[in-house]
């Protein structure tokens, strides 16, 4: 046993090596990123779990399944857009015959800290009829992901460990346990079970829905599904998921008769446990981060005349983090005195580009020739380059998720737009950009797609690329054929005319074009340079 | 005992090592400490918080609840007036007077000073002549908590063990330079 202090992402990359992982995949997307920085550098330190970032989100689930099915625990990471990327894999893999464990850990952004939507993975782990831990802490980050592997091998499917930012990035010590090796190979020894043709595919759905009440009595009987009943107060009961559980006892000393308590953290719900408290009590409030999955899964299930506070009515905020303020109207609880704010008029300082940026360079050359141009448009993407959306550049019009600038410049051609321009980077090109450009190319649409490489991963904190940018013409040449269309120029402010130059011949050319712009992230060279 | 710190400042300020620098000496004068950070977008030059909790006891909540926190310790001065609704009614405000002005409409300085001299219990810093004077620019932050020590639950010791253990890498003489710019902070009323 020793303690450690860690963000909960750490916490829960100790408990994969801990829990005898082998190989480590994943993408970067915040506020997931610090799970596999963790793990790859505890595996080149300590010589092993394999770890490495995959091209995206969906080749990492792959990678780990080949894991799985050689008999050995796998885990991916990914925060929760990126499941949306996976979900090929992910709704498939819930019916391979899982033997070597696989964890699939999505971090989820409640309250957009860095993310386009706010969606609850719980609901995918429910879509796909598979278990889902949700630690409410960094020890319970740290234990759950020991145990889900575990989990994973005695139902025979993947396990979903959902985390959220504010765990995700939030510090505590936690006391780590002895460290379990690593499963032999053991390659899956009936091949039916992983070739979904229909007719397998038939056989392992019948099979992972009759293995529904083994999860479900598995979660019934988990200690983290904790019932506290209070047998006088027969008023209200309260149940927690994920962070709640922690808001709700920061205020419970002020409420005058302790209500009745279901804390869930495992999944599938434990019915009998819903069924008892709503049994004892006349109003059941629920406080859960995220979407109400469990409230409208017991609004359903349980008697009409029940009061049920909680999301749906909005008492309990439907947007955004929960916080130990935001429940005190559900929980009837006055809102706390503060100092008075200050009167003087605080203005907003949202993020923006570093001094120097390269970025800052190419939009200067877009918005110039633009302002040229009688009609004009450009999308952007996922990245760094976004924040070019802000004053003083304002320049991309779309910013939808990763590689839809190409796409979304694509059809927005097609519609009939003249002047079309996708920015996208080097990263998101190859994470789902590559896709996209085979499709212009296919179309011969008329479009300029202008990559910038500014040679690292530099908004999720400068992860190396999975590809050098020295290879990136050649991988865009391939698809494009011999063209002069395609060009790598230097994103800086001393080659300005002479980028504008070429910006706007592609514009004037009727077909694709695509101009590399490269210059590296200020923030990697100064970090390189330490 | 329980003492909650709001921090906050402007990406990039080293918001984080402040806040590493606390937790480290609240941990060695064994209290139990949890903090919340920001990661990501939120970091590129933008307004950053960070809650940060220590108790003798049980913490459940990462974030701090509204009119509770005992402190709010700033590396910048508009942005020690952002989260005074998280301040308890005696809680004091220690904050650096040297701003950050990466935002056309910033405030006027003296704007910002009078709102400043509204405030109940505040402590003022000019981080950045004090750090020059302890030997480092970069000491500001150092100079920021020493401002706050004599309000923290535990003693300077504590911080000079944390900055030993954090700044030991980096020579001697890094680790003389922060001590100093505990120690002139420590002496701001
Ligand atoms: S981190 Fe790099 S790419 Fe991102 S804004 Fe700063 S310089 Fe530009």
């Amino acid at each position: 046993m020793s303690e450690y202090v860690v963000l909960g992402d750490e916490a829960v990359a100790l408990g994969a090596v801990h829990g005898g992982v082998s190989s480590c995949y994943g993408y970067p997307g915040t506020p997931s990123t610090e799970i596999m920085e963790y793990l790859l550098e505890y595996s080149e330190k300590e010589d092993g779990p394999f770890a490495c970032w995959s091209s995206n989100e969906k080749t990492a689930m792959e990678e780990a399944l080949g894991t799985s099915f050689a008999g050995k625990r796998a885990i991916v990471t990914m925060k929760h857009v990126g499941l949306n990327v996976a979900a090929d894999a992910f709704m498939n893999g819930a019916l391979l015959d899982i033997r070597g464990g696989l964890v699939v850990v999505v971090a989820d952004d409640p309250g957009m800290h860095s993310s386009q939507n706010e969606q609850d993975t719980r609901f995918y782990a429910d879509f796909a009829k598979i278990p889902l831990l949700e630690p409410a802490n960094q020890q319970q980050a740290y234990d759950m992901t020991r145990e889900a592997f575990d989990l994973s091998e005695k139902m025979g499917c993947p396990v979903v460990l959902r985390l959220v930012t504010r765990l995700s990035h939030s510090r505590a010590a936690i006391v780590t346990k002895e460290a379990r090796k690593e499963n032999p190979i053991n390659k899956a020894d009936n091949k039916q079970d992983w070739m979904l043709l229909p007719a397998n595919a038939r056989r392992r759905w019948d099979s992972l829905l009759g293995r529904q009440k083994d999860m479900i009595s598995y979660s019934e009987n988990s200690a983290i599904n904790a019932l506290t009943m209070n047998e006088s107060n027969k008023d209200r009961g309260i149940i927690t998921t994920g962070l709640g559980y922690n808001y709700y006892k920061e205020n419970e000393s002020e409420l005058s008769d302790n209500p009745s308590h279901l804390h869930i953290g495992v999944y599938p719900v434990p019915e009998d446990k819903i069924r008892k408290i709503a049994a004892h009590v006349k109003e059941l409030i629920i406080l859960e981060e995220g979407y109400p999955l469990v409230e409208r899964l017991i609004a359903g299930l349980l008697p009409r005349d029940l009061k049920i506070t909680g999301k749906l009515e909005n008492i309990v905020p439907l947007q955004g983090e929960l916080n130990p303020d935001n429940i005190r109207p559900a929980l009837g609880l006055p809102a706390r005195e503060s100092a008075a704010p200050s009167t003087l008029d605080l203005v907003g300082r949202p993020p923006q580009l570093c001094k120097g940026c390269p970025h800052d360079d190419t939009y200067r050359v877009i918005k110039e020739v633009q302002a040229e141009l009688e009609e004009s448009t450009v999308t952007s993407d996922i990245g760094c380059y976004a924040l070019g959306a802000l004053p003083p550049l304002s320049v991309p019009e779309t910013i939808i998720c990763m590689g839809a600038s190409i796409t979304a410049a694509k059809g927005s051609s097609e519609a009939g737009l003249n002047n079309v321009m996708a920015v996208i980077g080097d990263s998101t090109f190859l994470h789902s950009g590559l896709t996209g450009l085979v499709d212009c190319v296919s179309s011969k649409t008329d479009v300029t797609i202008i990559i910038v490489d500014n040679e690292t991963t530099a908004m999720t904190g400068g992860q190396t690329t999975i590809l050098p940018s020295s290879r990136l013409e050649g991988v865009v040449r391939g698809i494009v054929g011999e063209t002069d269309h395609v060009m790598t120029i230097p994103a800086h402010r001393k080659f300005h005319e002479e980028n504008k130059e070429k910006l706007r011949k592609e514009l004037a050319y009727k077909g694709v074009s695509v101009i590399i712009a490269v210059r590296e992230c200020i923030e990697t060279a100064r970090k390189a340079k330490k | 005992m329980k003492y909650d710190i709001i921090l906050s400042g402007v990406g990039g300020q080293g918001v984080l090592s402040l806040a590493s620098v606390i937790a480290t000496a609240a941990a060695k004068a064994g209290y139990k400490v949890r903090q919340s950070e920001v990661h990501g977008m939120a970091q590129r030059g933008g307004a950053v918080m960070a809650h940060m909790r220590i108790s003798d006891g049980e913490i459940f909540s990462d974030l701090i609840g509204q009119g509770t926190a005992d402190m709010i310790l700033s590396m910048e001065p508009l942005e020690s007036l952002r989260y005074l609704s998280w301040l308890s009614p005696d809680g004091i405000v220690i904050t650096s007077t040297n701003p950050v002005i990466n935002i056309p409409n910033y405030p006027e300085e003296s704007e910002i000073k009078s709102a400043l001299d509204k405030l109940k219990t505040r402590r003022l810093v000019d981080d950045k002549t004090i750090a020059k004077e302890a030997g480092s620019v970069r000491a500001g932050n150092m100079v920021i908590v020493g401002a706050a020590a004599a309000d923290l639950p535990f003693g300077m010791d504590y911080l000079k063990a944390a900055v030993e253990s954090m700044f030991s890498r980096k020579g001697d003489e890094i680790v003389q330079v922060n001590y100093k710019a505990l120690d002139l902070g420590s002496q701001i009323s």
